[in-house]
C-alpha cells in the first residue's frame, strides 16, 4: 500500500509554470529522496503530492486511485513539515493523537497508538511536555509521532532535518532510516542536502527548475551521471568538471573526473598545477589545486594523510576509467 | 539599551520621568481624590490636595440621582455586544486574508482602514432616518451594530497582524492530520491566537466604551451608555465639582483598569503590526 | 499558495464583513448625496424637491466655511504636532535606565483610556473654569488675573486637551519602536564618534520613521472625527467649530439637512484626500 503515480502534473502560479509536464512514479515501500538546489520546485512537488496545492494540470494517483482532486486529508498521507509544525498549544500527547481524534478513533485505540509510537520514538517521559519545552530533536520527533500513528500510505518530509544542528542531523537521519526499515512504508523525502539523498534514499529524484534531470538509485547517480548537471550536483566535494582541448583528448565537449579519482604525485602526472589550501580531516585530505590549465581549481581528494604545502608544485594523474565525458549539450556519453 | 548608567544619571532620569509622568497623570488623580471631598472642599481656595475629609456621599448622590447602573449596563453591553458581534465576522474574514492572501488583499485591507475614516457627521442624517425607519433609535441593538461596523476594519486589522505570526505550515499540518476548515479554525488557529483575539477585543471594548459621536446622537434615555451619563453633567451640575468627580471616576474606571493590564498587546494591534 | 477549495472557502469567510462595509458606507453615503442635492428643513416643511447645487454654493460661501476647515486643520496639525515632538522626547526618556519604568509608564498611558466626554469635562471645570478652577488658582497664587480658558483662548485649550488623550498613544508606539532599535548600531555610532545630538538625528530618527507615519496614520484618523470634545467644552463658539461640527450644527441644530448633507459630502472629499495621501505611505509600510 502506497504507491504513488504522477501522470503529466504541471503546476502554475499566475503565468509562470514552476513544474512543467512530469511524470514519476514512486514504488510501495520506497524511499524516495527529491533532490535539488533551492527553488528548483522540490517543495512544491510534495505539496502538490500532499494536496496543499492544486496541480494545474494531469493526474496524480494513490494506490491505483486518482487523488487529483482529494483534499489533503482524505489522501491517506502523513507529512512532517521542515518547522515540525507541532501544535504549541497542545501537549505532545495531544498533539500525536489530534490526527487520530480528527479521525474519531475511540479513545482506547488512540492511547494504544500514542504509547506504541512514544516508545518507539523515546517520548514516553515527554508526552506531558508541550513543543515549546522540547529540544530541536524531540520536536523533531513528535512531528515524526504525529505522522506515524495515523499508519499512513506514504510520509512526506519537507527538508525535516534543515533546522537541526550538524551532530543531531546525522543521528536523526540514522533514525529516519531505520524508521523506514522497520516499517517499510513508502516515504517522500525532500533535501537540498545531496549527502541525505544519498545516505537515506532507495531513488533519487534530481530536480532542476521543476525538471526531473534523473532518477536513480544512490549509486547510479554517483557511477553514471545522465548530464553534467546531476555530475556537479551529486558527490562530495564536487566532481571535477572540465571544457576545451583537455576534455577533447578525453572524447567529449566536456569532461568530469571526481575528486576521490585522482591520483597524485609530487614527480610527475597528467597535469601539473600548484597546492593552495590543503584541508586535512585527518582521514582525509582535500587539495585545492591552481594553475593546472583546466578549471580555477581542481579538487583532489586522497585517503589519510599527505604533507603538502601551499605554493607546491604537484602533479595530477585521472584514473580513465572514471572519466565522465559530456557532448555539447551536456549530456552523458557513454 | 539597557546599558549601564551612573547612579547620579539614573537619578535623574527617575526623577524627570516620574515628575512627567504624575504630570500627565495628575488630571486623574485630582479627579479621583476630588471624588471623595464635599463640594465646599471641592472648591476651596487654596485647593486642598490630601488633607480633607474623606467621603462617600458624591458616588451615593450621584448613583441615586441618575441610575448610575442603566448606564453601566448599556456601556458594556454596547461595548462588550458590538466586540463579541464583530468577532464573529472579522475572524474569518482574517483568517482569509492572511492565510489565502490574493493580490487584492492588501487592496481589500487599506479599503477597510479607509471606511474608518468616513467622517460620522457626513452620514449621520442618513443613519438617523434609517433608526427611526428600522425602529432602532435609542436601542442598544441599534447601537451594537453601529460600534461593530465602525470598529471592523481595526478588529479585521488586528486579528489579521496577529494571524499572519501564526506559521501557515502548522495549519497545514492540521489539514494534512485530516482537520476540516472549521476544525482547523476552532481547535488550531483560534487557540494559538487567544493572545491576539484577547488583546483585539480589548482594544475594541475600549474604542466602543469611550465612542461619543454615534452614543450621544443615537440613543435619549434606554440606551444611553456612560457617554452620555457623563455628558449630562456638561452644566450646570459641572459646577459641582465633587459629583462630577465622581460620576467622571465611575465612568471610566473600569476601563482605566482594563486599559492598564492590556498597554503592551495595543501597541501591536494598534499599529498593525508595524511596530514590534 | 493555497488550494482551489481553500481559495473558495476564503472568498466565502470574507463576504460578511466585506459587504457589511460596504453596505455601511455606500448606503449612507447614497442618501448623502441624494440629500444634498435637495431642499430638505425636517421641522420647516420638509423635503422640498431638487434644488441643484444650491447647497453646494451655500455650504461653501457661508461665512462660517473656510473659518470651519482652517480650525480643522489647525487642530489635526497642532495635536499631530505637539504629540509627536513631546512623544518623541518622552519616548527617550522612558528608555533610560531607571526605577520604577512600570509604574511611570502606567501613569503616561492612562489618559489615553479616559473618555474623551470625560477629560472634557474635567479639563472644562476643574482645570479651566475661571473662578474655581486650578489653573485659576495658580494664577491668583502668582498673583497673575485668571483666564477664561475656554472663551479668551479657547482653540489652544482645546488642541491642549486633545494633545493630552493623545500624547500616551504617541509616547507608547514610539517607546515601543525605540526599544527595539539594535543597541549594537547606537555603540558602532558611538564607537565612530558620533556626538549624541548626531546620533540622534542619523540613527534613533531614522529608526522611528515608521512608527511615526503610524501615530500620524491613527491619530489623523481619529482627530479628524473629533466631536465630544467640542460638543463638552465649547460648543463650537469661541472659533473652535471644526467641519465636522459645522455639519453637525446644520443638520440637528438648524435642522437643515440638505445643506449638511452638501457640507457632509464636502467633509467626505477632505477626508479622502487626506485618506489617499496616508493610505499610500501605510501600503508601502506593509510591503516589508
Amino acid at each position: 500500500m502506497g504507491q504513488i503515480t504522477l501522470k503529466q502534473v504541471t503546476k502554475s502560479f499566475g503565468d509562470v509554470q514552476v513544474i512543467p509536464p512530469l511524470d514519476l512514479t514512486i514504488g510501495d515501500g520506497e524511499f524516495t529522496v527529491f533532490v535539488g538546489p533551492s527553488g528548483c520546485g522540490k517543495s512544491t512537488l510534495l505539496r502538490l503530492i500532499a494536496g496543499l496545492e492544486d496541480i494545474t494540470t494531469g493526474h496524480i494517483e494513490i494506490d491505483g486511485k486518482d487523488a487529483t482532486d482529494l483534499v489533503p486529508a482524505k489522501r491517506g498521507l502523513a507529512m512532517v513539515f521542515q518547522s515540525y509544525a507541532l501544535y504549541p498549544h497542545m501537549s505532545v500527547r495531544k498533539n500525536i493523537a489530534f490526527p487520530l481524534k480528527m479521525a474519531k478513533m475511540d479513545a482506547a485505540e488512540i492511547d494504544k497508538r500514542i504509547t506504541n509510537a512514544a516508545s518507539v520514538l523515546n517520548l514516553t517521559d515527554y508526552l506531558d511536555r508541550r513543543p515549546g519545552q522540547l529540544s530541536g530533536g524531540q520536536r523533531q520527533r513528535v512531528a515524526i509521532g504525529r505522522a506515524i500513528v495515523r499508519e499512513p500510505a506514504a510520509f512526506l518530509f519537507d527538508e525535516p532535518l534543515s533546522n537541526l544542528d550538524a551532530a543531531l542531523r546525522v543521528g536523526m537521519r540514522l533514525e529516519i532510516s531505520e524508521l523506514h526499515e522497520r516499517l517499510k512504508t513508502t516515504m517522500i523525502y525532500v533535501t537540498h542536502d545531496q549527502v541525505e539523498a544519498m545516505t537515506m534514499a532507495d531513488k533519487i529524484v534530481v530536480l532542476r527548475a521543476g525538471h526531473i534531470e534523473q532518477v536513480g538509485s544512490p549509486l547510479e547517480l554517483y557511477h553514471k551521471p545522465r548530464n553534467e548537471f546531476v555530475a556537479g550536483f551529486i558527490g562530495s566535494p564536487k566532481m571535477n568538471i572540465f571544457g576545451g582541448a583537455e576534455a577533447q583528448k578525453y572524447g567529449g565537449a566536456s569532461a568530469g573526473i571526481r575528486p576521490e579519482h585522482i591520483d597524485v604525485s609530487m614527480s610527475d602526472g597528467t597535469w601539473k598545477g600548484k597546492v593552495g589550501v590543503a584541508e586535512h580531516l585527518g582521514s582525509d585530505t582535500f587539495i585545492h589545486v591552481h594553475d593546472t590549465g583546466l578549471a580555477d581549481m581542481v579538487t583532489v581528494r586522497i585517503t589519510g594523510d599527505i604533507s603538502v604545502r601551499h605554493g607546491d608544485t604537484i602533479y595530477l594523474t585521472p584514473q580513465l576509467d572514471q572519466m565522465h565525458k559530456f557532448d555539447a549539450q551536456g549530456l552523458r556519453i557513454e | 539599551m539597557a546599558r549601564a548608567v551612573t547612579p547620579q544619571r539614573k537619578l535623574i532620569n527617575t526623577g524627570l520621568a516620574w515628575a512627567i509622568g504624575l504630570l500627565i497623570f495628575f488630571p486623574i488623580l485630582w479627579t479621583i481624590l476630588t471624588s471623595f471631598k464635599t463640594e465646599a472642599q471641592a472648591i476651596a481656595s487654596p485647593p486642598i490636595f490630601l488633607g480633607f475629609d474623606w467621603t462617600l456621599e458624591n458616588y451615593g448622590v450621584v448613583m441615586e440621582r441618575s441610575d448610575y447602573g442603566r448606564f453601566l449596563m448599556n456601556s458594556i453591553i454596547i461595548a462588550g455586544g458590538s466586540t463579541i458581534l464583530g468577532l464573529i465576522v472579522a475572524v474569518p474574514a482574517a483568517w482569509s486574508m492572511a492565510f489565502v492572501p490574493s493580490r487584492r488583499t492588501k487592496d481589500i485591507l487599506l479599503w477597510m482602514l479607509s471606511t474608518k475614516m468616513l467622517p460620522a457627521v457626513g452620514v449621520l442624517y442618513p443613519i438617523y432616518l434609517l433608526f427611526i425607519q428600522l425602529g432602532l433609535l435609542d436601542s442598544r441593538a441599534g447601537l451594537v451594530v453601529v460600534m461593530m461596523l465602525i470598529n471592523l476594519p481595526i478588529i479585521v486589522w488586528m486579528l489579521y497582524t496577529y494571524f499572519r505570526e501564526i506559521p501557515a505550515e502548522i495549519l497545514e499540518a492540521a489539514r494534512m492530520d485530516g482537520a476540516t476548515l472549521k476544525e482547523e479554525v476552532l481547535y488550531i488557529l483560534t487557540p494559538m491566537a487567544i493572545p491576539g483575539i484577547a488583546s483585539t477585543m480589548l482594544l475594541n471594548f475600549i474604542l466602543a466604551w469611550n465612542e461619543a459621536f454615534w452614543t450621544l446622537n443615537l440613543t435619549a434615555v434606554n440606551a444611553a451608555p456612560l457617554t452620555a451619563f457623563i455628558a449630562s453633567y456638561s452644566s450646570p451640575e459641572g459646577l459641582f465639582f465633587a459629583k462630577l468627580s465622581a460620576a467622571s471616576t465611575m465612568a471610566i474606571a473600569p476601563i482605566l483598569i482594563l486599559g492598564w493590564f492590556s498597554q503592551k498587546q495595543l501597541v501591536r494591534g494598534l499599529t498593525f503590526g508595524a511596530v514590534k | 499558495m493555497a488550494t482551489k477549495a481553500s481559495r473558495s472557502a476564503a472568498r466565502l469567510m470574507m463576504g460578511p464583513a466585506v459587504i457589511l462595509l460596504l453596505g455601511w458606507m455606500l448606503v449612507p453615503l447614497i442618501m448623502t448625496l441624494w440629500f444634498s442635492f435637495r431642499t430638505y428643513l425636517p421641522l420647516r416643511g420638509g423635503d422640498q424637491g431638487w434644488t441643484g447645487f444650491d447647497n453646494y454654493v451655500r455650504f461653501v460661501s457661508s461665512s462660517a466655511f473656510w473659518p470651519a476647515v482652517q480650525t480643522t486643520l489647525v487642530i489635526v496639525l497642532g495635536v499631530l504636532v505637539i504629540t509627536v515632538c513631546l512623544g518623541i522626547l518622552l519616548a527617550i526618556l522612558l528608555d533610560q535606565p531607571m526605577w520604577g519604568q512600570g509604574i511611570v509608564r502606567i501613569l503616561v498611558i492612562a489618559p489615553f483610556f479616559v473618555m474623551p466626554t470625560v477629560s472634557a469635562l474635567v479639563w472644562k471645570n476643574m482645570f479651566m473654569d475661571p473662578v474655581n478652577g486650578l489653573f485659576a488658582h495658580l494664577w491668583r497664587f502668582f498673583g497673575a488675573e485668571p483666564v477664561s480658558w475656554l472663551s479668551d483662548a479657547a482653540m489652544p485649550s482645546i488642541i491642549m486637551i486633545v494633545s493630552w488623550q493623545w500624547l500616551p498613544f504617541a509616547t507608547l508606539i514610539l517607546l515601543t519602536a525605540i526599544q527595539s532599535l539594535d543597541s549594537e548600531q547606537l555603540e558602532a555610532a558611538e564607537m565612530d564618534g558620533a556626538p549624541h545630538l548626531k546620533r540622534f538625528f542619523y540613527i534613533i530618527l531614522p529608526h522611528l520613521s515608521r512608527a511615526i507615519t503610524i501615530v500620524l496614520l491613527i491619530q489623523t484618523i481619529f482627530l479628524l472625527a473629533i466631536f465630544a470634545e467640542i460638543f463638552v467644552t465649547t460648543g463650537g463658539a469661541f472659533g473652535t467649530r471644526t467641519l465636522s461640527y459645522l455639519i453637525f450644527q446644520r443638520v440637528l441644530e438648524s435642522q437643515n439637512v440638505g445643506l449638511g448633507s452638501a457640507g457632509g459630502v464636502y467633509a467626505i472629499i477632505l477626508a479622502n484626500i487626506v485618506a489617499i495621501f496616508l493610505m499610500r505611505i501605510v501600503g508601502k509600510n506593509l510591503d516589508n
